[in-house]
């Protein structure tokens, strides 16, 4: 055949026989495509079939489940939960009750199961009730933070402008300090105590929710349905909740996942310090305390390790467990790969 | 030039957060209730009110607080950071300069623990991503983020007693540098060091993948160069850019785990002299050694951003 | 001898979802000087031929058989360290996106002299002076003051001839190109193919340009392979297959570019998406796609043929061949599309042409 040079043009590829005709096969496009599902609905599903994760959160659940129901507790003289798993009264020193064989530092036994501490009081019973502080304290205190940081970055990220600059400035000064030396200053203020500890721990941590979600806010502020939303007239602070704030709670929610941890041991390094409860409190850092001389009576002596085994053990557990749902939250969201960085803190 | 503007004009931007560090510093403590003085005269019930008075006008406590706080800045810019008022005689400064290398030979010992132990891990792990190995490292690591630092410095202790029957705890020295302090050194340094060699390790491990996925790495290896230039090469210096936005944060886990380890360990620092303060309420102590932290911590962000634009060349011109 | 023979290659991709053929049974050649294009839409195993020249697969893809032979040597049975020695060296790659090809932390001139020195064995400042030359000819202006540049200080355009440059420091003997002006904008795109063009018959370098723009192929390649779903679907000598396309494809490809006087009332895409190669169309993998397709596409797997004769294609580098089942006579209907060249005189008709 000869070729022409010129213009080229196709007639008679007429396409809509292929989109009216009947199909030829049962085949069909895109017969694998997962669909549109949920954001939300989606994270749950990975998260779910996340096994560490899964491990993680069955350890976190059975300890709270475990240190809530040790021991019953008392809100204002009125009893909510009567249930009493502890085998032993954890203030209790066995040895001054009458029939009782036990000393002090027992070894692991059978009714003793992780041994008796200085005073002859039941090491399992105390580390069972040992929890509650730091856990619990952990909790509240990444609620209080994540919120206050997310107002507060949601408004220095929305305004910007100088509003920003101050705002970030004071961001700035509080992470001039590492986490645990301003809540040591904050003890040494406040004194020891439950919410002595709450506020230690709260004051320097919300300022990393608060430099996360302002960095969120920027970019998610440059997505067009913002710029709609404003254009539409919304107001300030509807055009903040309902539009940037759920685009930008992802990462926060990995940061405050990563966070309870961090409090935990730093709550139980206050305890191990001698500073955030009296002496003899039956919290995991501070019964470390009370037994440190232990490992310090030099070479001949024996060693009671159960007392320095257990309440540690507990807490490495508990934050081992943590930072398992951590990550698992973190790769179902999706998140940045490194926003376990938070401030520098009690770890 | 381009690096030399961004240096100068970040040089300045610390300037007024160091100012705030004093504030706060400043301000924190002074809400404290009571003062120097009251701790003084419970120590010493002897001190009638008159004394009490002149006490507390020879050390400014009777001035405003804005006066006071002008005053002290000013005496610690001129390098005085008052008296230590429950030890007679001793200066903070004495305390400072006593202690400070104790405590910065504690930490670097603990910073070069982490970078030896996570650069290597961390590209290991992710050149091997999903091995077995990747796995080992990545579960050391999340046990080292973990474990808390007082306890893991009591299990080191309570193993090398119970096993070795070794006791790391300080006798009375030679001098710091001398080899003996560095065998002391091992056992703080790890404890030190293990939170910041773990999350070293991770951010080096998901940066690293995460270059590895790029174009240019491919490219690299188009070029036929082997895969040791590509990794070592191509890949490290960007995954470093990333680590480097988290030393000033890694330094502050370290100061911070100065504070406990060096009462785990007995290590005459710092961290020990502060907990120290607080129980004692030493308000000048408190002061100057919260202020000492949070100048350190700026610093680090400084070099860290000086060091983050030497990498980078895309951010000097920014 | 061809400079590239390669024969049977199928590679496959382990995925989550299956096992995907990305390139199936796959064979051609690649003569010495010659510049071979391959189209088609995204996803058809264009890129996945370029990096199995390279053999650079990675997890999760491997090459599952077949042979690759580079100046009569089967590349997939040497060394990884004889390999190395080819790569960047007598075979070259352009990328398709220049910005993240070049690495951001590294000068332009640094990452082309690394090359230089690897290679040939250069010291810092022979190479130095080789990279600002190569630069110099590629059409960077000032090349010896850029050199020292970093590639974010560089244009768009700047960095993919930077690319371009890096891939001709060694004097390849093949070039593949991976979609090199898909980034730029057409005025720059027209500047750097041409420019591509005439580097390669200063340096005799073969290319084989990867694309899914035909007005790309027209105007730098000799001959085309048209790709689908891992597969060849239709070989020619790059004016045949413009004048007289045999394969339903390629038909559709070339009416799907729109032109200045167009006289259709729409452009005639072709309906839907390639498909998922983890779920391929059993018979003729294009028939959901095909006006012209009938019962037996479903059925029969259609191969290369010479269009004139019926027969398989013999492989000679000249000939042209298309992978329907009309040449083959298992269709009744025929393809019903004309060509017309400057909408008037000679009309060609395949169907009639086919006796």
């Amino acid at each position: 055949m000869s070729t022409q040079r010129g213009r080229i043009q196709i007639s008679g590829f007429d396409t809509e026989q292929v989109t009216e005709r009947e199909p030829l096969s049962d085949w069909t496009a895109g017969g694998t495509g997962g669909g549109t599902e949920g954001r939300w609905h989606r994270a749950w599903r990975q998260f779910k079939s996340n096994r560490t994760a899964m491990i993680g959160l069955s350890v976190v659940a059975i300890m709270v489940v475990l240190t809530t129901f040790a021991r019953p507790v008392e809100i204002a003289g009125i009893t909510v939960q009567p249930i009493s798993l502890a085998p032993f009264e954890p203030q209790k020193s066995l040895f001054l009750e009458p029939g009782s064989n036990a000393g002090a530092y027992d070894p692991p036994s059978l009714t003793h199961p992780m041994g008796t501490d200085a005073s002859g009081r039941d090491m399992f019973s105390r580390v069972m009730v040992g929890g509650r502080a730091s856990i619990s304290i952990g909790f509240v205190v990444v609620f209080i933070t994540a919120g206050f940081g997310l107002v507060y970055g949601a408004v220095a990220g929305y305004y910007g402008g100088w509003v920003d600059e101050v705002m970030m400035r004071i961001v700035d000064t509080v992470f001039a300090f590492p986490a645990l030396v301003l809540a040591l200053v904050i003890i040494a203020i406040l004194g020891g105590g439950y919410w002595q500890l709450v506020a230690a721990f709260a004051f320097p941590g919300w300022a990393g929710y608060a430099r996360l979600i302002r960095g969120e806010i920027l970019s998610v502020k440059q997505n067009q349905y913002v710029t709609a939303a404003q254009a539409l007239g919304a107001r300030d602070r509807s055009v903040i909740f309902r539009h940037i704030v759920p685009n930008a709670i992802a990462p926060l929610i990995v940061q405050a996942s990563l966070s309870i941890g961090t409090v935990v041991i730093g709550v139980a390094a206050l305890g191990f310090l001698g500073l955030g409860f009296p002496p003899g409190t039956p919290e995991w850092g501070t019964m470390l305390d009370a037994t440190r001389e232990t490992l310090i009576q030099g070479p001949g002596g024996s060693i009671p390790w159960w007392a320095t085994v257990f309440p540690g053990g507990a807490i490495f557990i508990f934050v081992m467990a943590m930072n398992m749902i951590g990550d698992g939250v973190n790769d179902a969201l999706d998140a940045q790969s490194n926003v376990d960085v938070e401030q520098g803190g009690g770890n | 030039m381009g690096l030399r503007r961004f240096i100068v004009k970040r040089v300045l931007l610390t300037i007024p957060i160091l100012f705030g560090v004093s504030i706060v510093t400043f301000g924190m403590v002074h809400l404290t209730p009571g003062d120097p003085i009251d701790v003084l005269v419970s120590f010493n019930p002897d001190v009638g009110p008159a004394e009490e008075a002149a006490l507390r006008e020879r050390y400014g406590y009777d001035l405003p607080v804005w006066e006071q706080y002008l005053r002290w800045i000013g005496n610690v810019l001129q390098g005085d950071l008052g008296p230590v008022i429950t030890r007679s005689g001793v200066s903070v400064n004495d305390v400072i300069m006593s202690r400070l290398p104790e405590t910065i030979v504690l930490g670097l010992f603990g910073w070069v623990f982490a970078l030896v132990i996570a650069i290597p891990t961390g590209i290991y792990a992710a050149v091997n991503k999903d091995d077995l190995g990747d796995h080992v490292s990545r579960f050391v690591a999340l046990s080292g983020i973990s474990i808390p630092n007082f306890w893991l410095g009591l299990m080191l202790i309570l193993f090398g007693a119970l096993v070795f029957n070794i006791w790391p705890v300080l006798p009375p020295r030679k001098g710091l540098l001398s080899l003996d302090t560095l065998w002391f050194l091992v056992m703080p340094g790890i404890t030190i060091g293990t939170a910041s060699a773990s999350t070293l390790m991770r951010i080096m491990r998901s940066s690293m993948a995460e270059e590895l996925n790029k174009e240019y790495v491919t490219a690299a290896r188009a070029k036929g160069l082997p895969e040791r230039t590509v990794i070592l090469k191509h890949v490290l210096r960007n995954s470093l850019i990333s680590v480097t936005t988290v030393a000033a944060f890694l330094t502050a886990n370290i100061v911070a785990g100065s504070v406990v380890v060096e009462v785990v360990f007995s290590w005459p620092g710092l961290g020990r002299e502060f907990v120290q303060a607080i129980t004692s309420r030493e308000v000048n102590l408190i002061l100057a050694i919260t202020l000492f932290t949070g100048v350190a911590l700026v610093l680090a962000n400084l070099l860290a951003d000086i060091v983050y634009a030497m990498l980078d060349p895309r951010i000097r011109y920014d | 001898m061809a400079l590239v023979e390669i024969n049977d290659l199928t590679v496959n991709f382990y995925t989550e979802e299956g096992v995907v053929r990305a390139v199936d049974d796959l064979s051609y050649t690649i003569e010495r000087g010659e510049k071979f294009g391959v189209v088609g839409e995204s996803g058809a195993g264009k890129s996945v031929t370029a990096m199995s020249l390279m053999r650079l697969i990675e997890d999760p893809g491997q090459i599952e058989s077949g042979e690759i032979l580079f100046k009569g040597e089967d590349l997939l049975e040497m060394s990884e360290e004889r390999v190395r020695s080819i790569r960047g060296n007598e075979i070259a790659m352009i990328f398709q996106d220049a910005q993240t090809a070049l690495n951001p932390v590294y000068t332009v001139g640094e990452q082309i002299s690394e090359v230089i020195r690897h290679h040939l064995d250069y010291g810092e400042r022979e190479a130095k002076e080789r990279t600002i030359r190569l630069l110099d000819e590629v059409g960077i202006p000032e090349a010896e003051a850029r050199y020292s540049d970093y590639p974010h200080e560089f244009s768009g355009g700047m960095q993919q001839r930077a690319v371009i440059a890096m891939a001709l420091s060694c004097d390849p003997d093949l070039l593949i190109a991976d979609e090199p002006t898909t980034a730029l904008d057409v005025t720059i795109e027209a500047k750097i193919l041409d420019q591509l063009e005439d580097l390669a018959d200063e340096f005799d370098t073969s290319i084989q340009l990867i694309t899914h723009d035909l007005g790309v192929i027209a105007q730098v390649c000799d001959r085309v392979m048209v790709m689908y779903g891992g597969r060849p679907v239709e070989k020619a000598p790059v004016e045949e297959l413009y004048y007289d396309p045999k394969h339903p494809y390629s038909v559709g490809l070339m009416s799907s570019i729109p032109r200045i006087g167009d006289t259709r009332e729409r452009l005639q895409t072709i309906p839907g998406t390639m498909p998922d190669l983890v779920d391929v169309p059993t018979g003729c993998s294009f028939h959901p796609r095909c006006p012209y397709a009938e019962e037996a596409c479903t059925r029969k797997d259609p191969v290369l043929v010479d269009p004139e004769t019926g027969h398989e294609a013999s492989g000679d580098p000249g000939e042209h061949a298309a992978a329907c089942l009309e040449y083959t006579g298992d269709l009744t209907g025929g393809l019903d599309y004309t060509v017309e060249v400057d909408g008037e005189d000679p009309q060609i008709t395949p169907g009639d042409q086919r006796e």
